[in-house]
């Protein structure tokens, strides 16, 4: 516990209260509860819902979904991230702003959105279509509106990155005659290859639990389209609550372990950093 | 960052791909919700919008963001307080908790608040034998929003307040303020524009919550249907006119959001 001497600003307890109060109600005991009625499940009966055949599909569609979100959104962040740090040019605020756009719209809108801009008729479908390529109702779908869902997250992790990278190191390697494309991959890119990795887990980590754009683009056929959110809800709606309990533990528990590859990532950089300066 | 101009024909070229994927990926969609709820006309636009169950969603959503983003704010600026001014056992962990709703799927969120207040519930049957009942009421709409946007406020004061050290604070300790004073006259106006900038955060995400709300609100229509699910409604009833003009309500805000959060941010750093 901490010394009396180091409590030198008021609010220690009112500030402890409200923290304590608010966490325990709001965030462990809903947490809890799902753990209590999952321990009293039995492990038989957990690992069988768990390893369905139906379960599996789901993990195998959500997975790779993610997986290609991911890549997709590794090369256009870093692209973007690089365009808004490198430069300057007319109309560079308002793409920064817009890159925002996907956390700031609903999710049910942008599903809304991309259905229709897929659909056959549609603004993009109408040329994609007649070319064999069908979006809607597709896994090519999902991967559409979790890219389009987490594109914010490597840029606004790489950008702030890029911008601290010491630019005197560049001109040295440059007056030493280094290619740009040698700056890039010995200067540049060892220093914002954390800040790059942890963008795309969390945007992989976002991607895994989707659920509002992916329900309305993806036609949610069971082992082709489903994903293990939409198949907790079926589970739900059918009043199957130990099945729904037991998938959203396998969500749960990836997302603690984003969470700790994140923290470790973190903790990486900051010790990098110290050690930098 | 010093400017890199004039251009090489290459940045030139990355500047211009990039703008092509921006008008692809994030501009043609905000285009085409609105020429899709216009597309009838301003009056059937403003029939969609009036129509009774939508105007009851509206209703609710702003009643859901108008109880959840003070709270939050609240307990943001409570827990950043508490882990940047003293240090004491559990600290990383009390900030790893209000990070968790973050990393969870919004369904996950909805399914642990049902395993709480549901039928089967831990506490469920308990409040429905006092006569109270959570889950699919607008009460279930708030809890399940307080949890989904518990980080925001606090990731955006932690680092900010660490940042900005004590001094200020036991300046105006040792000049005799008491507590109170040194919150509203030292605290507050170096974390206002922060403060602001986690209001727009968590007011954008709860008005546009979308799979935690779909679990425990039941989405019965003029009682706990709130926008996102009024949309959803709307699109499996082959109303897409009506269904982007529910979006595009949603969409003002979230341009309102991206607006004011270019605004803070330059506030903020400038």
């Amino acid at each position: 516990m901490p010394t009396r001497s180091k409590h030198l600003l008021p609010g220690f307890g009112l500030t402890m209260g409200i923290s304590l109060f608010y966490i325990s109600l709001i965030i462990v005991l809903p947490i809890a509860a799902m753990l209590l009625k999952l321990a009293g499940m039995g492990f038989p009966e957990f690992w069988r819902i768990v390893t369905s055949n139906r379960a599996l599909a789901a993990y195998r569609v959500t997975f790779s979904s993610a997986f290609y979100a991911t890549i997709l959104n590794g090369i256009i962040g870093l692209l973007l991230a690089w365009v808004l740090t490198r430069y300057r040019f007319p109309g560079r605020r308002i793409l920064d702003a817009l890159v925002d756009l996907p956390f700031a719209l609903p999710t049910a809108v942008a599903g809304l959105v991309l259905v229709t801009l897929f659909a056959n008729t549609g603004w993009y479908g109408q040329f994609l279509e007649p070319n064999g390529i069908k979006v809607n109702y597709t896994q090519i779908g999902i991967v559409a509106a979790m890219t389009f869902t987490s594109i914010p997250f490597v840029v606004r992790a790489v950008q702030p990155v890029l911008e601290e990278v010491d630019e005197s190191l560049e001109a040295a390697a440059r007056t030493l005659g280094a290619s740009r494309w040698q700056i890039f991959a010995r200067i540049i890119w060892p220093t914002i290859m954390p800040a790059f990795i942890g963008g795309c887990v969390l945007s992989f980590a976002r991607s895994l639990g989707e659920f509002g754009a992916v329900v309305f683009i993806a036609g949610n056929l069971p082992g082709l389209t489903e994903i293990v959110s939409l198949l907790i809800f079926i589970r739900l709606e059918e009043y199957s609550y130990e099945g729904a309990a037991a998938l959203a533990f396998v969500l749960l528990l990836v997302a603690f372990l984003t969470l700790l590859a994140t923290n470790a990532l973190s903790a990486h950089q900051t010790r990098y950093a110290e050690r930098s300066t | 960052m010093t400017t890199h101009a004039p251009h090489s024909p290459g940045a030139i070229a990355l500047i211009v791909l990039a703008f092509i994927l921006a008008g692809l990926i994030l501009v043609t969609p905000l285009a085409l919700i609105f020429s899709f709820a216009l597309r009838e006309g301003m009056a059937v636009y403003f029939a969609n919008i009036l129509e009774p169950n939508t105007l009851h969603a509206i209703w609710l959503t702003v009643m859901t963001a108008i109880i959840v983003v003070p709270i939050n704010i609240v307990v943001g600026a409570s827990l950043a307080w508490l882990v940047t001014r003293f240090r004491f056992r559990g600290r990383q962990l009390l900030i790893s908790l209000i990070e968790l709703p973050a990393s969870m799927s919004p369904i996950v969120a909805g399914v642990v608040y049902l395993f709480l207040y549901g039928g089967q519930g831990l506490l469920g049957p308990t409040l429905q034998g006092l006569g109270i009942q959570v889950m699919f009421t607008p009460l279930a709409i708030v809890l399940v929003s307080l949890f989904v946007t518990a980080p925001f406020a606090a990731r955006e004061l932690i680092p900010l307040m660490s940042q900005q050290g004590t001094e200020d604070e036991e300046a105006a300790l040792s000049l005799g303020a008491n507590g109170w004073q040194m919150f509203w006259f030292v605290t507050l106006p170096n974390i206002s524009w922060a403060m602001a900038y986690g209001a727009v955060l968590t007011n954008a995400r709860v008005m546009g919550e979308f799979g935690a709300v779909s679990v425990v609100s039941g989405a019965i229509r003029g009682q706990t249907n709130t926008l996102p699910l009024q949309i959803n409604l709307l699109f499996n009833d082959f109303n897409v006119t009506g269904a982007f003009a529910a979006a595009s309500t949603l969409t003002l805000i979230a341009v309102l959001t991206l607006l004011l959060k270019s605004i803070l941010e330059s506030r903020r750093h400038g």
